[in-house]
Order: C-alpha cells, then sequence, then structure tokens
C-alpha cells in the first residue's frame, strides 16, 4: 500500500505537474494510466456541473434583465449568485416519482445518458493549444468526433419520452428527435468549412492556425466562412433543443415535454445535459471560428509567454488561452440565452422549413464559396485583405507528396495472333498486309 | 503493480460490453428495449475502435450506426405502436431457424479467425513496440485517390490504385437512386383526374 502511494505521488510529481509545464512522461505505469484518466474526468465533470451551475444563474439573471425584472438577489449576498446551489438542493430533496406504467428501467437510465453523451464531446475539445495542447484525449479527428457525439444526446431524451408513458413525453421526444436529426446535416456541412480551410480535422491544429490578431480568425477569413458562422450557430442553437426551436419542451402546448414526469434529480440531469451541451457547442463555434485560444490580440505571444521561452511561460501562456477558449465559449452561451428570452417558439413546420430550405442550402452554397475563394484567393486571410501567417500553412499531412505515378500511356487495345508456324514478323508482315 | 496491461483490460470489458448487450438484444421482448441494447452494443464496438488508435472509424460507427439505430427506433415507436409488435414473443421454430442459421455463420466465422495466421493476435511484447499512429490520413488521402498507405509498392502496381473514390461515387448515387425510389412509392398518389371539390 505504501509503495502504491508512494508510486502515485513520485507519478504525480514528476509526470502530471511536469507534463503541464511541457515535460513529456509516459503514463505506462499502471496507476499512472489510471490516475491520468480520473483527473481528466474529474476536471471535465466539473466543467459541466460548475457550468450548468453558472448558466442556470446567468440564464435567470439575464431574463430577469430582459423582463425588466431583477433576478435572484439573494442568496449568497450579491447578485444571488448562489441561488442554483440553493436550487440544487431543493432539487435533491424532492420526491423522485415515476409514473405506474413507465418502462422503469429506460425511465431511469434515460438522464443518465443524455448526461453521459454531453460530457463525452468535452474529451477531444482543447482548452489551450500550442505544442502542448491542454486537451483530454488529443484526436486526430476531433471535430468528427464531437459532432458524431453531440448527435447522441437526442437517445436519452427519446428514451424519457418513450419511457414515460405520457403523450406529451412521446410528442415532445418525437419533435425533438426529428429535429434533431434534421439539423444534424446542415451543422455538420458547415463544421466542414472551417475544417476545408485548415486543412485538418484536428482541433488543436485548427485552433494553432489562428494565431496573431482577430484579423486571422477564421469567421473573418472569407465571406463564406462569416455566413456560415451564423448558420452554423443557428444549427447549433437547434441541435441542442433552446428557443426557438425548444418544441421538445413547449411549455404552452406539451406541459414540459420529454421531461414532464420526471422530477428530482433526475430531471436536473437533463438540464446538466441541456447546458453542457451549450457549452460544447460554442467551444466548438469559438475553435472552429473565433480563434479558439487567441485573443482579438495576441497578448500571450507579444509577451513572449510562448513555449519557446522556457515552460513556466508556455504554461502562463496556456492559461491565458484556457481563460480565451471559456470566455468565448461562455459568450456564446449569454446569446444563446439572449435569443431564447427574445424569440418567440416557432411552429413545427417552421422549424423544418428553416432546416430544409435556408440553413441546409445557405450551407452547401457557402461550402461551394469557402472551396472557390480558397482555389482562387490562397494563402490570402481577413476577406482577403491581408496576406495569410506562415501559421495557416502548417498542415502536415505527415507524408512525402507521392512521386508521381509513371504510367505508361494506355496501349490500343491489340490481340496477339500467333499463327502456328510463323515468326512474330511474319505475322506483322500480314496484318500490316491486311490493313 | 505494472503488471496491467491496461488495454487488455478495457479491449476484454468493451468487447464483453458488446457481446452481452447483442445478447440482451436477442432475448428481450420489447422493442425500445431492444434498439436500445443495440446502441449500447454498437457504442461498445465504436469503443473498441478507439482503444485500437483509430478514432475515426470510431466516431464513424457512432455517427452512422448509433444514429441509424436511433432513427430505426423512432420509426419503430411510431409506426408499430399496436400492442402486438411493441412485444413481440419469439416462437419456439423461430428459435430453432434462428440457432440454425446463426450458429452456421458464427462457426465459420471462429473457423476462419483462428485458421488465418494473418488474424491471430500477435505477441504482447509486439505489440507495445508499435509505434503509436492515430492518424485517419491515409483514408482521406485514399478517398480522394492517393493510396499513400501503399506508397511503398511498386509503381506498376501502383498504377492501378484509384483510392476509395470511384467505389464511394457508386455507393452514393446507388443510395440516391434508393432515396428518389423511396420518396416516389411513399408519395400520395394523386388522382389524374381530380373533381372539383367546392
Amino acid at each position: 500500500m505504501a509503495s502504491a502511494i508512494n508510486n502515485l505521488l513520485d507519478w504525480l510529481l514528476t509526470s502530471w505537474l511536469l507534463s503541464g509545464l511541457g515535460l513529456s512522461v509516459s503514463t505506462d505505469s499502471a496507476i499512472g494510466y489510471v490516475v491520468a484518466a480520473f483527473i481528466h474526468i474529474a476536471l471535465i465533470i466539473n466543467l459541466v456541473a460548475v457550468g450548468a451551475l453558472v448558466f442556470i444563474w446567468l440564464e435567470r439573471k439575464i431574463s430577469g434583465r430582459i423582463q425588466d425584472r431583477l433576478g435572484p438577489t439573494r442568496v449568497g449576498g450579491k447578485f444571488g449568485w448562489l441561488q442554483t446551489l440553493a436550487d440544487g438542493l431543493k432539487l435533491i430533496t424532492k420526491e423522485d416519482l415515476m409514473p405506474d406504467g413507465a418502462d422503469g428501467f429506460l425511465f431511469k437510465i434515460a438522464p443518465y445518458i443524455s448526461f453521459a453523451a454531453s460530457i463525452a464531446a468535452f474529451i477531444a475539445i482543447p482548452f489551450a493549444g500550442g505544442p502542448y495542447p491542454w486537451i483530454a484525449q488529443h484526436l486526430n479527428t476531433g471535430v468528427f468526433f464531437v459532432i458524431a457525439v453531440l448527435g447522441l444526446e437526442v437517445f436519452g431524451v427519446i428514451l424519457a419520452g418513450y419511457s414515460s408513458a405520457s403523450k406529451w413525453s412521446l410528442f415532445g421526444a418525437m419533435r425533438e428527435a426529428a429535429q434533431v436529426v434534421s439539423y444534424e446535416v446542415p451543422l455538420g456541412m458547415c463544421a466542414v468549412v472551417p475544417v476545408l480551410i485548415a486543412g485538418s480535422m484536428d482541433m488543436v491544429v485548427i485552433g494553432n492556425q489562428q494565431a496573431g490578431f482577430f484579423t486571422n480568425w477564421f469567421i473573418f477569413h472569407d465571406p463564406a466562412t462569416f455566413i456560415t458562422f451564423w448558420v452554423y450557430f443557428t444549427c447549433a442553437l437547434a441541435s441542442v433543443n433552446r428557443a426557438p426551436f425548444d418544441l421538445a419542451e413547449a411549455e404552452s402546448e406539451l406541459v414540459a415535454g420529454f421531461h414532464t414526469e420526471y422530477s428530482g434529480l433526475r430531471w436536473s440531469f437533463f438540464f446538466m445535459a441541456e447546458y453542457g451541451s451549450m457549452l460544447s457547442v460554442s467551444l466548438l463555434a469559438s475553435i472552429l471560428f473565433l480563434g479558439g485560444w487567441h485573443g482579438p490580440i495576441p497578448i500571450a505571444s507579444l509577451l513572449g509567454l510562448t513555449a519557446e521561452n522556457g515552460d513556466v511561460a508556455g504554461y502562463v501562456g496556456n492559461l491565458l488561452g484556457l481563460t480565451n477558449v471559456l470566455f468565448k465559449g461562455v459568450v456564446g452561451v449569454s446569446v444563446m440565452i439572449w435569443i431564447r428570452w427574445t424569440l418567440p417558439r416557432l411552429r413545427i413546420d417552421q422549424v423544418m422549413a428553416t432546416c430544409l430550405k435556408y440553413c441546409t442550402p445557405i450551407a452547401a452554397v457557402m461550402f461551394l464559396g469557402a472551396v472557390l475563394w480558397q482555389y482562387n484567393l490562397p494563402g490570402r486571410t481577413f476577406f482577403g485583405l491581408l496576406a495569410a501567417p506562415p501559421a495557416m500553412f502548417s498542415v502536415d499531412e505527415g507524408w512525402e507528396a507521392p512521386p508521381a505515378v509513371t504510367t505508361e500511356p494506355a496501349k490500343p487495345a491489340m490481340v496477339e495472333v500467333r499463327v502456328e508456324g510463323l515468326t512474330p514478323q511474319q505475322v506483322a508482315a500480314n496484318q500490316e498486309r491486311g490493313n | 503493480m505494472n503488471a496491467i496491461y491496461w488495454p487488455s483490460v478495457f479491449f476484454l470489458l468493451f468487447g464483453a460490453m458488446a457481446c452481452g448487450f447483442a445478447l440482451a438484444v436477442l432475448l428481450s421482448a420489447n422493442i425500445v428495449r431492444m434498439a436500445f441494447y443495440l446502441v449500447m452494443s454498437l457504442a461498445a464496438t465504436a469503443g473498441l475502435f478507439f482503444l485500437a488508435g483509430q478514432e475515426f472509424v470510431g466516431a464513424m460507427q457512432l455517427l452512422i450506426y448509433v444514429g441509424g439505430t436511433l432513427v430505426l427506433l423512432i420509426f419503430g415507436v411510431m409506426l408499430t405502436s399496436q400492442e402486438r409488435f411493441v412485444n413481440m414473443k419469439t416462437l419456439a421454430g423461430d428459435w430453432v431457424i434462428g440457432m440454425i442459421a446463426g450458429g452456421a455463420l458464427l462457426s465459420l466465422l471462429t473457423a476462419a479467425a483462428f485458421s488465418v495466421p494473418e488474424w491471430r493476435g500477435p505477441e504482447r511484447a509486439a505489440v507495445e513496440n508499435l509505434p503509436i499512429e492515430p492518424n485517419a490520413t491515409p483514408i482521406g488521402m485514399g478517398l480522394l485517390g492517393a493510396r499513400v498507405d501503399q506508397i511503398g509498392a511498386p509503381a506498376d502496381e501502383r498504377a492501378g490504385m484509384a483510392g476509395y473514390l470511384f467505389p464511394f461515387e457508386i455507393v452514393s448515387v446507388h443510395l440516391l437512386v434508393v432515396l428518389i425510389g423511396a420518396a416516389y412509392l411513399a408519395r400520395a398518389k394523386r388522382r389524374s383526374n381530380p373533381l372539383p371539390t367546392g
């Protein structure tokens, strides 16, 4: 036991802390593997849970201000900033209800499926870049992974709607399913545009390419990406099921939609999942379009806080990057809240028309536009006004360009005639005579 | 303490999950639960891909199979809301036929898996020395027409490798035909000579 603790301490001191400072270490040792995994999981779960706490408070405050109220003011002293914690305590003490006709197993497991899918997206999202990115699992196809996992959250919602044995829940779940499945198409198309410009699906690479001033952000790369960003944001809003696309829980028609029958802690898991995926689509937007961990003015690199100037400088630079990413993510969530309390809810046919008649065609045309822009104006940024920085040419596919395949030009099809008793010369002479 | 080889542990975990949930699909009678177990089984398979360092294939598995099952589930609930289909009872005869068909396939696959030498698991020492290349670039370049994974091959062999673009296009056009056909069949039939209604 003592040796295990020693191992743990050794490992913590020699590998985890130092790897954050830029020294590479292996996590081969048995205990290191587990501890590394747990640290990442704990950080991500804390981000989602504490994020939900803050966002629910923010939602109450912003909605209050928009409706000319004060919002929470008392709990926790100023601004009522501990209101969500009080709500959480209230939710824990609530009775855990389950309808008689419900499918018990699915009813109980549905909130956790939503929550797990919502957290899983954070595995591949980087929070700081540079040569030592802060990311739980550095995936080569991070963008694709995040988009794939985000679509899974609806699964928990459908299970909840079905297993509640309530018509409101089932209607809500079916609406959400139709909506999310439709909006995944334009969402994926929009996410492809920055991937196309960066030449990589690696989110760390995409973020690193936007280094420098805000003119290098992909949203300002060309007119097509500028429009794509707004389409992406609309589709993200719909795919995380927020107003004005919150038909799954339209309280004026469906009581509360898919979570009508839920109470207490299970209900709050749905909410944590919702705020978690709001944060993850905002973080994705900030990395794909808004420069990721690079601020509008590159303070970190102007002050020399990069990994080239030593480990501590790189670490502090990464901290600044983390602040940037989180700030952009929180701004994205705040805009979502602002939209929710400003716009009325759409009807289901309007939701579908927005997706099929507007978002998908616009996304497709913008994809084409970005391709043409890249083709005609390579190496420019900021709507083609500035030359692209060298960082934008950094994509290395990891292979040498294949040597040009020296194919001989295809020969005309010819059947070799072998006539018994004739030499090849005689055959050729016969053919010439025949022609 | 260093004796645990964690990839093996997770391989066994994901493998057991995939097999267990696949069995649960068989044994469950409720169509929504079946779909849930199927999704879990497919997700565990995606976990196996992630474990092998091929996160592109794993994410593909999640997006296509798990997402596809999701749509299947929606239609399963919407179209078969009658009691008779929601709770399916398998007849004894169906069990026998299913066992024969499944058993034949299982025995074939098992025999194949153990008889081909290239498919046998490598030694652990060899596995630990493998370079880690979690990289989807060869697949992407292959889709564009450049088989970068075959660069070492002689030039005359490489000349015939056109990448995956052509088969991919054939499959997608085929799917498009199927979609148009389905839309045509499902379209509400218009009467050729509609009567004035009002």
